[in-house]
């Protein structure tokens, strides 16, 4: 098992130095000159120079991206035009927060849709699943924007029953903590009240965001369990007086949850992506709503981090796809 | 005389599917005597995995059994509810050798997880998995698997073809069954490993005081094997009796056409002019008549009455109600 995770870290890193190089040339592409816009319009033009051997610029391609590779590998991004303070900073304050959202729609997907997903293929082409198929069309087609505001309006403004922005209720700080996160932070200092507050914060973003997730994973999970039914282990199972139940909960549906984790992998990045308009709407302090701030005041630095974040993170994702994959299905241990 | 562990009679099973009703099987009759091997005998189609999912009680949806008679010890198990089969028949009573060891094995779980889960259901005497494997790993000692200890813990595909249905039957022999239900257990198998299988299943069939069903489409296979023979063509029964008389003498003409298609009995290559009617378009009467080198206008018109030419056997073919036995 440690050699396949092994193999499948190393087939990763092709993939995240072609990111690198990707980012590299598209910041080399933007005509503007960066030299001069930071020497400012009055700069004679040996100041520019002087300006550009210093940031390097003068130097030939190669050598710059050795230079630019520097900078990543020491998380060096330089400053936020918008916030004045080094990005890495920003945004090793800003993801725990994206993760608690992204995290908590994947989780509500996954809990909800697998469950869905089987019983929608044990009653195949019945009410069940006719109900459930026209829900998850709904579901993919909604538009996270629209729906965050309808949940607002009902749960927050009309019912009263959750908070309609923000992480934590005015007067509450987050304790500090080592991991940042204002949910397992309070828990870990004991802050129940803390705690729970975060959580009804947390409800409405969450549910917004998991609905597109919630919809795949049920769809792809009915494939599945549809598709294992008709294997000859599972007539095997009937014949020799397996109760149906025990059959497709557990013996079949470790068969068709192959492609849904997949799906959830992929997910995981979609979320991060999705949290961009749901962090916005709900003014979740997380690397989404920091992202479309950067979007809006041209702050490059920025951009490039997130890119290079939200990278990674696939990455890491697709890694913990295979090893789930190796888990559920004891041949690709052996293949390896 | 004692009672037939297993006696179909007059079974007909019909599916209904998108172009229109078809019978698969039509009128299937046969007897198992306890402590016997009987072989089901018959092509590809002509309803043999249909007639144990009707014995079974696990059809698919849309078919229906239309009339019948599957008295199983004595008891019809046709009115047993789905409830029933599963508690006191399926994988206790009467156990299942399936076709390909190797598709009927979940991959993703080990050997151990899947064959303790019949035990669970059937064998209440054995309270605790540590009982439960064994259990197990006795029966897999005694179908002479290698390393029967460590093969709980291994999964499906870690095993030979040969090694699978060892499991496999061991797990049939799991609950102490009254019949097993064996569907062409060798056909996934090459010619050598078939051979200790057949050994191995004329053993257990004595020592465990077992009644066999054996599907198959290979006579050499009924030959070596069974006691008695049951052929079905096209979901009717046309023919059963003993063995080795049956073998030696078939009389209807659909065994004699088959026992000439085996490369060993017959000289050159014989084959059944013709093919398997469709079940949505049988014909109606005698469902070989339109292949039958001997067929006569009164073969179409009705169906045959059953005839006993010889004590034990017993044939469905017009030509024996009138004595004339072809040439």
């Amino acid at each position: 098992m440690a050699g396949f995770v092994l193999r499948r870290a190393l087939l990763v890193l092709p993939s995240l130095f072609g990111l690198l190089i990707v980012t590299f040339l598209l910041i080399r592409m933007v005509p503007a000159d960066p030299a001069a816009a930071l020497a400012g319009d009055n700069a004679t033009p040996a100041q520019v120079q002087a300006i550009r051997e210093q940031m390097g610029l003068d130097q030939p391609l190669p050598a710059q991206f050795l230079r630019y590779l520097g900078d990543v590998a020491r998380l060096d991004f330089g400053n936020s035009s918008y916030s004045s303070r080094p990005v890495a900073l920003d945004i090793r304050e800003r993801l725990p927060a994206t993760l608690e959202l992204t995290f908590a729609a994947l989780l509500i997907a996954t809990v909800l849709g697998v469950p869905l997903g089987v019983i929608a293929a044990v009653h195949h082409n019945r009410w069940p699943d006719f109900l459930l198929r026209v829900l998850s069309v709904a579901g993919i087609a909604m538009a996270a924007f629209w729906l965050a505001i309808m949940l607002q309006m009902l749960f927050a403004m009309r019912l009263g029953w959750l908070p309609l922005r923000g992480q934590l209720s005015v007067g509450l700080t987050a304790p500090d903590g080592p991991t940042g996160s204002v949910l397992l932070d309070s828990l870990i200092a004991g802050r129940l009240d803390i705690f729970t507050d975060a959580l009804r914060h947390l409800v409405l973003p969450a549910v917004t965001l998991s609905l597109g997730g919630l919809a795949t994973i049920t769809r792809f999970t009915r494939a599945g369990v549809l598709e294992t039914l008709q294997k000859d282990f599972v007539g095997y199972g009937r014949a020799v007086g397996v109760p149906r139940r025990r059959l497709v909960w557990i013996y079949v549906l470790r068969n068709s949850v192959v492609a849904t984790v997949t799906q959830i992998g992929l997910l995981f990045g979609g979320l991060i992506a999705g949290a961009v308009v749901v962090e916005s709407i709900y003014d979740w302090p997380g690397i989404g709503s920091y992202t479309v701030q950067a979007i809006l005041t041209a702050d490059s630095k920025v951009m490039l981090a997130v890119t290079l974040l939200i990278g990674l993170i696939y990455a890491v994702v697709n890694i913990l796809t295979d090893m789930v994959h190796a888990l559920i299905d004891p041949r690709l241990r052996d293949e390896g | 005389m004692a009672v037939d562990t297993l006696a179909v009679t007059g079974l007909k099973v019909s599916i209904q599917g998108d172009e229109g009703t078809a019978r698969i099987l039509d009128h299937i009759r046969l007897h198992l005597a306890p402590g016997r091997i009987l072989g089901v005998v018959g092509e590809s189609g002509c309803g043999k995995s249909t007639l144990i999912r009707a014995i079974l009680g696990i059809l698919p949806e849309g078919a229906r059994v239309e009339a019948g008679e599957v008295m199983f010890e004595g008891e019809n198990l046709l009115a047993f509810s789905e409830a029933e089969l599963n508690r006191n028949v399926r994988g206790s009573r009467i156990s299942f050798i399936p076709q390909d060891p190797y598709l009927a094995l979940n991959p993703l779980f080990t050997i151990g997880q899947q064959l303790t889960e019949t035990l669970r259901w059937h064998a209440p005497a054995l309270r605790s998995n540590a009982q439960r494997r064994a259990r197990l790993v006795e029966l897999l000692r005694r179908v002479q698997l290698p390393d029967a200890e460590g093969a709980l813990d291994r999964y499906p595909h870690q095993f030979s073809g040969g090694q699978r249905q060892r499991l496999l039957i061991a797990a049939a022999l799991a609950c102490s069954p009254r019949l097993v239900i064996a569907d062409e257990p060798t056909t996934a198998l090459d010619v050598t490993t078939q051979q200790q299988i057949l050994v191995l299943l004329r053993e257990l069939v004595t020592e465990f005081g077992l009644s066999m069903l054996f599907v198959t489409h290979d006579l050499g296979v009924v030959a070596e094997l069974c006691d008695a023979v049951c052929v079905i063509y096209s979901g009717q029964t046309v023919e059963s009796g003993p063995t080795a008389p049956l073998l030696k003498a078939p009389l209807h003409p659909y065994t004699r056409a088959l026992l000439g298609c085996h490369p060993e009995r017959s000289e050159g290559f014989a084959g059944i002019p013709g093919a398997v009617p469709s079940p949505l378009r049988a014909p109606p009467g005698c469902r070989f008549a339109p292949r039958c080198a001997h067929a006569r206008p009164a073969c179409s018109a009705r169906a045959p009455h059953l005839l006993t030419p010889e004590p034990g056997r017993q044939v469905d073919c017009i030509l024996y109600e009138q004595d004339t036995v072809p040439a």
